[in-house]
Parts: structure tokens; sequence; C-alpha cells
């Protein structure tokens, strides 16, 4: 595992000026992949957050090689240039080995970019894929997605008279694109970023397509102080909400287990997306989104053996 | 990248000075600010890991230097995770 001193080696290869909120964990996540993987890279970015926020012309925040694509391109494009750089290698006409991440949010992962994504894990490119998941289309202002969790509000599933907020549990990425046979799959936390850099690591040693499904909490969205950002996301680890944990080859293994039962209420208090939950009306929702989080983690536990 | 026309757009609007966003500095935007105490720091480096801005500077030993509030946006985080309580919040007077 490298340490922070050699992480700030590569401080600069995402820099500041980027026109993120404040406190967004967004560039968090790109700062600590970038750390790992260093200036040998080339990125692609589908719409999104991050794209918008680090690339508003004639600026980039981006210090590599790195391609902007359509919402849901961001696996496909990056195939692309995966089979050219094969090919320029095989002629001798690249040095080096060279990083290709894609990374997108979760509206060009888990519903937009879904079919490139499956479709770029069947054929087997050599790359890595990072979903920074803020559990929702954040900057166009709030709409669900299939990554929002059970409860939350948001502007097209607004809490109110008619529903509580979102009405459906979120998808299980890992799982879904575990279930394709890719060679690594793994969840992260910017909270822990020994764990994460760990697996970013692990996912670029590894031939062939990686995914890895990163929570990425949204002062905006989540309604939460900007100060709040890590300790949001540690505690969403911490009340079994996000394990961490990895797929390799088909094998499951628990990377964290949270020392003291934490309920997921606690989490749930901290942002503001969830404020109509407790309300005597809406307090059954609770219990249902606590035994959703435990049926998840009883299964988790049980593939991981 | 200073353009004064279109007809000096690269060809698919590219652009080809990686990371110049640091010429454009967000640091107005903050209307809090991190002040750093050097004396209790005992630098871990968290502040640098988990700042979204790039804002903390750390030298080539590994060292942290200071903040950069040209880009800090003033979201408290470092404050917040600092073990030693070296970073407090102020509010920005200008």
């Amino acid at each position: 595992m490298p340490s922070l001193k050699e992480l700030s080696k590569n401080a600069d290869l995402f820099t500041g000026g980027h026109r993120a909120c404040s406190g967004c964990a967004g560039p968090i996540v790109i700062k600590q992949v970038l750390s790992v993987a260093g200036p040998q890279t080339i990125a692609s970015l589908s719409t999104g957050c991050m794209e918008v926020v680090s690339t508003i012309y004639p600026y980039t925040a981006w210090n590599i090689p790195y391609i902007h694509v359509a919402f849901e391109t961001a696996a496909s494009a990056l195939s692309g240039v995966e089979a050219a750089y094969q090919v320029l290698r095989r002629k001798g006409k690249v040095k080096g080995k060279w990083n290709l991440i894609a990374f997108s949010g979760d509206g060009g992962t888990y519903d937009i970019g879904f079919q490139g994504l499956s479709g770029a894990v069947e054929r087997g490119h050599d790359f890595l894929y990072v979903c920074y998941n803020n559990e929702a289309y954040m900057n166009t202002g709030i709409q669900r997605s299939s990554a929002t969790p059970r409860g939350a509000h948001t502007t097209t599933s607004p809490a109110g008279t008619v529903i509580p907020g979102k009405k459906q549990f979120h998808k299980n990425l890992v799982e879904v694109i575990a279930a394709h046979g890719a060679p690594y799959v793994a969840q992260a936390i910017p909270s822990n970023w020994a764990d994460f850099t760990r697996k970013v690591r692990k996912a670029l040693d590894t031939e062939g397509p990686t995914v890895i499904d990163i929570l990425a909490p949204c002062p905006l969205g989540w309604r939460y102080p900007s100060n709040k950002t890590i300790e949001v996301a540690r505690l969403a680890v911490e009340c079994k909400f996000w394990p961490l944990y990895e797929v390799e080859n088909g094998k499951y293994k628990l990377n964290y287990r949270p020392r003291k039962e934490v309920p997921v209420e606690e989490w749930l208090r901290l942002q503001g997306r969830f404020a109509h939950l407790f309300t005597p009306e809406n307090e059954h929702i609770i219990k249902e989104i606590q035994e959703g989080v435990d049926r998840r983690w009883e299964s988790l536990l049980e593939k991981c053996g | 990248m200073a353009l004064s026309s279109w007809k000096e757009l690269p060809i698919g609007t590219i652009i080809t000075e990686p990371g110049n966003a640091r010429e454009f500095k967000t640091g107005d935007w903050r209307s809090q600010r991190p002040i750093w105490d050097s004396e209790k720091c005992i630098h871990c480096l968290f502040c640098f890991i988990y700042c979204p801005d790039s804002s903390i500077k750390v030298n080539e030993e590994g060292k942290m230097t200071g903040i950069d509030l040209d880009y800090c946006k003033g979201c408290g985080i470092c404050a917040e995770e600092c073990p030693k309580e070296a970073i407090h919040m102020e509010i920005e007077k200008r």
C-alpha cells in the first residue's frame, strides 16, 4: 500500500481551479485514483458533474490525456482507445505501460451508460472503470437515478403527501458487473483512502475489465454541511449501507467489518434528503431501509463465506 | 489558453494546455478561511488526501507547507478531518 507521502508526488495530475461545489467528493475520488495511477494515464469521462466542473472551455483541470464523451459512452469510447493502444503497442509506436481509466457518475453508469459498460466488460477490454456514485443526477438539479436509495428526496421523487421520497431500493452494481465475469470488481469509499488506493492499484494490475463503484457524497443533493463529506462517507460504511468488498474472479471478499452496530438511522439523520422520514407517519420507512440494509449485508456475508 | 477569436479554435475544440484550470482562481468563492497552525501539525497529510480543491501544499519531503488560498473554496473538510485540530475555520473578511 502506498503511503500518503508517495501519493502526494502525483498531486498535480488533477489541478485546483475546477468549478466543483465546495465540499464535493467527486474531485477527491479523481485525485485519489490519479495519485495511484500516475502520469502514464489516459482518462475518458462521460457527461456528468465531474465533466461539467473540470472541463469548462477553454480550461481543463486534467493534467493527463483526457477525452470527454457523451453520457452513455465512457466505457465504449475507452474501448476504442484501448484497441488503438494495443495496436500501437504491437507496432512498437507506444513505449511503456499506460493505464486506461474511464470515469462516470452513477447516472452514466447505472442507467444511461449501462449498456456501454456491459458491452465493454463482455468484450474484455483492459481498463479500469470508476463510478463516482453520488446517488442521483446532481449536475442537472438532483433527479433520481437507479442508484438513489429508498426514501431519498429528489426533484423527481419529491417527498410530500403523495410519495415519501424514492419508493425503490438502489441497484447493486458490483454484483451486476461481477455476474458478467469481470476479473475484478470492488466497492469503495473515499473516506477509507488506504482501501480505495489499494483497490485501484489492484485493478490496474489486473488484466481485463475492472470496475470500482465508489460512493461520493454530495453536500448539495444530500443536504448536509460541506465540511461533513468525509464523515457522511465514513458513516455509510459503519452503518453497513455501503459495505467495502471486492469480487476477484467470482470470489467475494469483505474488506472491512464495522466494529460496532450503527443503526442506519444515524446515517440518514445527517442528511436533509431523508429529513421527511423522521415524522410519525414515515417512521416505518426507516425500518424498511434498515431491513433492506440488513438483508443485503447478510447475503454479502454468505457470499464472502 | 487565451483565444481572441473563433478562428483560432483548434480543430475539435481540444484544449492544448493540460491542467490550465490553474489559471482560474476559485478562492473568491470562499466564505470561510482555513487557518493552519504549523506547531500542532504532525504532517499526517489527511487534509491533503481529502481536499477536493488540491489546495493543500505538500513539499518534496512529504511535509505540509500551507494552504493554497487561490483555489480553496472553504468547505472545511480539512479542519473537520485533522486529528490534531491544527486547522480551524474563520469567517472570511475581504
